[in-house]
């Protein structure tokens, strides 16, 4: 159970579970969604490597934090701009955001 | 006795978090209804917390709880109830993008798999020998002190993200009512 490969596996799993929902969604909400599930398979290598092999003890602790941060403001900028893109377009299909296209 | 009884205890009690994490990311990336995908986010982001706690660092559990399950969701949350008629226009994925997508994803799977399964991880040769200072005082001298930076950092980007939100929000109201 406690071994470095099993939290790997269950990270890899969540990151490409990310990835498809990224890949295939169209609502600009479900793929913010799968965004914060990329972020969080990331912080958890970071753990696991952190808690198994790394030197320095609070180094990945620390980088998840920041990550954590950055998932936070991420997620208030991203919403924002949805909810002005809703102004705009009246609906958040990323297919109907297409004004720049030339 | 005593002590195997408890080690079973808490593998079962790891898989099961397994178990919730995975399913809770599924039930974020399929459902078609935006709201079961939140709901399904928060599942899957309290699983990770409980992966936290098994890594053995109570402090960034709790923090994961915070700012993940406590603020983004509900801020998801919100935005779903401002934007209101997300029902209206469920649009159909043409099959093959689908399938591309599901294909991309399965490759990074298997690769990614292979790869740690194949790798011989090896601890660090500096690695301290014995309990890890996991606490919460160790994390506190070290951002204060060695990786200042990264407070300082992060702090900057929060503010700017707070002042970004809220011109991005508050300027499209603007222009376009």
């Amino acid at each position: 159970m406690n071994s470095l490969n099993t939290y790997l596996i269950i990270s890899a799993i969540l990151f490409s579970l990310g990835l498809l929902g990224i890949l295939q969604r169209r609502n600009l909400i479900g793929m913010l969604i799968s965004v914060e599930l990329l972020l969080n398979s990331a912080n958890l290598n970071f753990m696991a490597f952190n808690r198994f092999l790394a030197p320095d003890p609070a180094v990945g602790q620390i980088i998840a934090l920041f990550v954590m941060g950055l998932a936070a403001a991420e997620a208030a900028i991203g919403l924002s701009i949805i909810l002005a893109l809703f102004r705009q377009m009246h609906s958040i299909n990323i297919e109907r955001a297409q004004q720049l296209k030339g | 006795m005593e002590n195997s009884s408890l080690n079973i205890l808490s593998q079962m009690a790891f898989w099961v978090t397994v178990g919730f994490t995975i399913a809770g990311a599924i039930i974020a990336v399929f459902p078609r209804s935006i709201l079961y995908n939140v709901l399904g986010l928060a599942l899957a982001l309290s699983g990770i917390a409980g992966f936290y706690l098994f890594l053995g660092s109570f402090f960034i559990a709790m923090m994961q709880l915070l700012i993940y399950v406590g603020a983004i969701c509900i801020a998801i949350v919100f935005a779903i109830m401002l934007s209101r008629p997300l029902h209206l226009e469920v649009p159909q994925r043409a099959i093959p993008k689908v399938a591309l997508g599901a294909a991309a994803s399965a490759v990074f799977l298997v690769a990614v798999v292979s790869m740690v399964l194949k790798t011989d991880w090896l601890p660090s040769t500096e690695r301290a020998v014995g309990p890890l200072p996991w606490s919460i005082e160790t994390i506190g001298h070290m951002l204060l002190t060695r990786y200042e930076l990264v407070f300082e950092v992060i702090s900057l980007v929060l503010l700017v993200a707070i002042i970004g939100a809220v011109v991005t929000a508050g300027f499209s109201r603007r222009f376009t009512s």
